[in-house]
Order: C-alpha cells, then structure tokens, then sequence
C-alpha cells in the first residue's frame, strides 16, 4: 500500500460518511414513519429526498446563539470533538480487499480509543453550556459512556483471541471459514448493547430524556453547532455498524457475484436499519436500570465469554 | 519529516503541560492535561510504541481523565474556586516546585549529554508486549490487580454503608 492511495482514500470516505449520516436522517424518519404507521417526510422531490437538503439550509441559516453565561471557548469547541474523534475512527475501517486509509496493526484499540475521544464532546458541551439540565445530561453520559466503554473492549477480545491480531483486514480474513457472529454470539450481543450506549440513541438516549432533560447536554446548543452534535450521532450509528459487520459479519467477504464493497454497504445498511427498528421498537430503560445491568449482568458475561473462548482456544491448539 | 513530527508532538505536549499547571479554572486546565496526554501518545507510536500509545489513549485520555472532568462537574465550580485558586497562585508558591523542577532538569541534561540513546526506535508489537506482561513481569501484573480489586470492594463497602444510612434516614 503505497503512501499516495492512503491520501485518496480519505476524500471519498469523509464524503461517503458525510453524504450516508445526511441521508440517515431523512431514511430513518422515513422508516419509524412506516413502521409506526403514518407518512413520514414525503414531500419535497422523490420519496421525500430533498428533505436532506432543506434540513441542512435550516441548520446553515439558523440563528447560532451561544449563550452569555456559557463558557465561550469549551461551549464551541465541544461539538466539534464529537465529530473529529467519529471521523477518525472511520480511518481504520476496511471497506474492502486493500480498501482502507491505514492498516494499522493496532487497528481494533485506535478505534476503541476514538470512540472514547468522543465521549469529550459531550461531557465538555454539558459542562460548558454552564445549565442544569446540560450538566445533569453530561453527568449521565459521562456515567453511562465510561461503563459501557469498558465492556464493549472487553465483549471484542474474544473476536481478538479467535484472529490473534488487532489488525481489522486480518480479523476479516479470519472470518472466511465462519463469520464470528457464530462463535462469538455473546460478544456480538454484548458489543451491539454496549455501542447502542455509546452513540446513545433510543433506547439508551438517557443523556438526553428529553421527558425529563429538555434535550441534556445540547439543551443550549443552536444552529450548525447543533448540527455537529447531531452529525456526530449519525457517524457514530453508521460507525458502529461498519464495525460490527467488520468484526462479526466478515466484513466485506460475501459470494462473488457482488464486489466486496458493495457487500460492505449492504450489510452495514442492514444493520442501521436493525438499529433503527429498535429505536422504534423497545422503550427506554430507567438510568439506574440501565447502570445495574450493565455492570451486574452485562460485565460478568463479558468476562465468563472471555474465559471460555481463552479455554476453547487453549484446547484447540493443543 | 519524522523528527519534525517529534519536536511537534513535543512542544504540544510541554506547552499544554505548562497550562494545566497554571490555568485557575479546573476544566480548562483538563482540557489542556487531555491535550498533553495525546501529545504523549504521538511521541510514544513514532518511538515505536503503537500498543502504548493506543492504551494511553484509551485510558488516560478517554476513561481516567474521563473521571476527573465528571467529579469537576460533580463539583459544580464557579467563579467562587477561580478566584480561590488565583488567590493561591501567588509567586512566593513557585519557588519550590520550580527548585524540584530544576534539579530534575539538570539531571536530565545530564543524562542526555552524557548517554547515548536509549530509545533505539524497535517497534514493539502487542503481541510481545503480552508475552512481557504474562511472562517476566506476572508478578507485578498480578500485585496491580490485586490493588486495583481491594479499591473495588473497599469503594464497593464505603458506598453500602453510605446507602443503608441513606435508607434508614428516609424510613
């Protein structure tokens, strides 16, 4: 992999990341409208396309108001780590044979370490934004992100074990026999309930009840800053999912009648869709539930998950 | 190129060093010791370092510093503590750390002047890091957590006590 292939890679994997979290917003309306019985945005060009379009020109003509009391810099800086550490994360994603901006042989705890960068944002947007509800929603998050941080590492060093690398390509060649969502189911499931924490969407959007925070921590954000902190969710759905399908659903391997990329995209939307069926489907838990199964229950089977796949490895070596 | 990136990495991590010491509002001076942690992190993958380098960013920055910026958030700090911390800031406070500081700056000219390298730059890849760890160094692996499960159940007792007499109160 030569130095300038890496450099051109990067243009079409932030346009490609971009474009998907901007038509994500309009899909998944679309979707719980259907799902939940009724339209949906429908009108403006073909199934409500342009939707996308017109909800971008809102953000960009929105009065972006930073609130006198607020701490100035933290307050507008904030947002923005959401999205550098989620777009940063996507660097080391394999989206096909040789596909990739860096092949790092650390590839799994970069992204890892990515995604508890972004944590920052919102901790620092509650923090700053100097509200009650801001800095009850950050308090929240910070809880819940920290928790549930610890054992989506843990739920992926089964996967680890069975590959014995970081490296995403080689977790993915790993898969060619079986993918890993068979051997390692409760990694999977543990890793899917841990990343719906992480990115803190429905059911899990406890950081932001808005029943009982307003909107928690970007209760005072306005305009493209609000903008961001919504990008930053959608990149983080879409990234959790092309890692998942990495790790668990073998990537971009698929039969040889589609290219793997478009293996890739397919099982990644699969999976978004899968998200946004929960969303639609399960109600959100209270925190304390929420905080007593993750460390009660979820945290135990990790590391029984663990030990089991360390004894069966152990024994099919020898 | 590399040795750029070095002297980079290096003055980003002194500067903000520097400001976590000397800012008087608590979370700025987080940001700043955030920033300097991934400043390290750089320095440590150019030596060679990359599973260093990803655990320091993964713990310092992203669930230890994590924890320092929810307990100022517990704290709730206002302009109260700045005004505080700029009455503690006074010069005569100086003195002392920066007599430590020298010495141990001196040392390490000393050092640098006087020794070759050694940071040969080998890289050094997770696997043998585990091999180290689970190897050679068992002992010291399980002493650590072996400390880390007492803090547990202490915290773990500490905060039970604190719940029952909360229980008792409300009944």
């Amino acid at each position: 992999m030569n130095i300038e292939f890496e450099y051109i890679m990067i243009l079409p994997v932030l346009l490609g990341a971009m474009l998907a979290s901007a038509l994500l917003v309009w899909w998944e309306r679309r979707l719980l409208g259907w799902w939940q019985d009724r339209l949906g945005p429908n009108r403006l060009g073909p199934f409500g396309v342009l939707q996308v379009v017109a909800d971008i020109v809102k953000l960009f003509t929105k009065h972006d108001w930073v609130p006198p009391f607020s701490d100035r810099v933290i307050f507008t800086l904030a947002p923005t780590a959401v999205v550098a550490g989620m777009l940063m994360g996507f660097a080391v994603v394999p989206y096909g044979p040789g596909l990739y901006i860096i092949d790092l042989n650390i590839g799994l705890l970069f992204f890892l370490a990515m995604t508890s960068l972004a944590v920052y944002g919102v901790l620092l947007s509650g923090l700053a934004s100097n509200n009650k509800y801001s800095l009850l929603g950050g308090l929240r998050s910070a809880a819940q992100m920290v928790s549930y941080e610890v054992f989506m590492g843990l739920s992926l060093m089964g996967v680890v074990m069975l590959t014995g690398s970081f490296n995403m390509s080689q977790i993915v060649e790993a898969q060619r026999d079986i993918w890993n969502c068979i051997p390692q189911f409760v990694g999977l499931v543990i890793f899917l309930m841990a990343g719906l924490a992480e990115m803190h969407r429905l059911p899990f959007d406890l950081p932001e009840a808005e029943h009982e925070l307003t909107a928690g921590f970007h209760t005072e954000y306005s305009g493209m800053k609000f903008g961001l902190i919504m990008l930053g969710e959608y990149l983080s759905l879409i990234l959790t999912c092309a890692m998942t399908v990495t790790l668990f659903f073998g990537g971009w391997l698929g039969p040889d009648f589609l290219p793997p990329l478009v293996w890739f995209s397919l099982k990644t939307a699969l999976l978004i869709n899968f998200f946004i069926l929960l969303r639609a489907a399960i109600p959100r838990p209270r925190y304390d539930q929420l905080m007593s199964m993750g460390w009660k229950i979820l945290l135990p089977l990790t590391l029984l998950n663990l030990m089991v796949t360390g004894a069966l490895a152990l024994w099919m070596e020898t | 190129m590399e040795i750029v990136l070095f002297y980079i990495a290096g003055s980003v991590s002194l500067i903000a060093t520097t400001l976590v010491v000397t800012r008087t509002n608590a979370s700025h001076a987080l940001v700043y010791l955030i920033i300097s942690l991934l400043s390290i992190a750089v320095i440590f993958f150019m030596l060679g370092a990359p599973f260093a380098a990803a655990l320091e960013v993964v713990i310092y920055a992203g669930a230890i510093m994590v924890l320092f910026l929810f307990v100022v958030m517990m704290l709730n700090l206002g302009p109260g503590s700045v005004a505080q911390e700029i009455a503690w800031m006074h010069p005569r406070m100086w003195i002392g750390p920066a007599a430590l500081t020298l010495t141990l700056f001196f040392e390490l000219v000393y050092l640098i002047t006087t020794q070759t390298a050694v940071t040969s730059g080998v890289p050094v890849s997770p696997k043998a890091i585990g091999i180290s760890l689970f190897g050679p160094y068992l002992l010291a692996v399980e002493l650590a957590s072996i400390l880390l499960l007492a803090a547990l159940i202490g915290s773990f007792h500490l905060g039970r006590r604190y719940m029952r007499s909360r229980r008792e109160e409300t009944e």
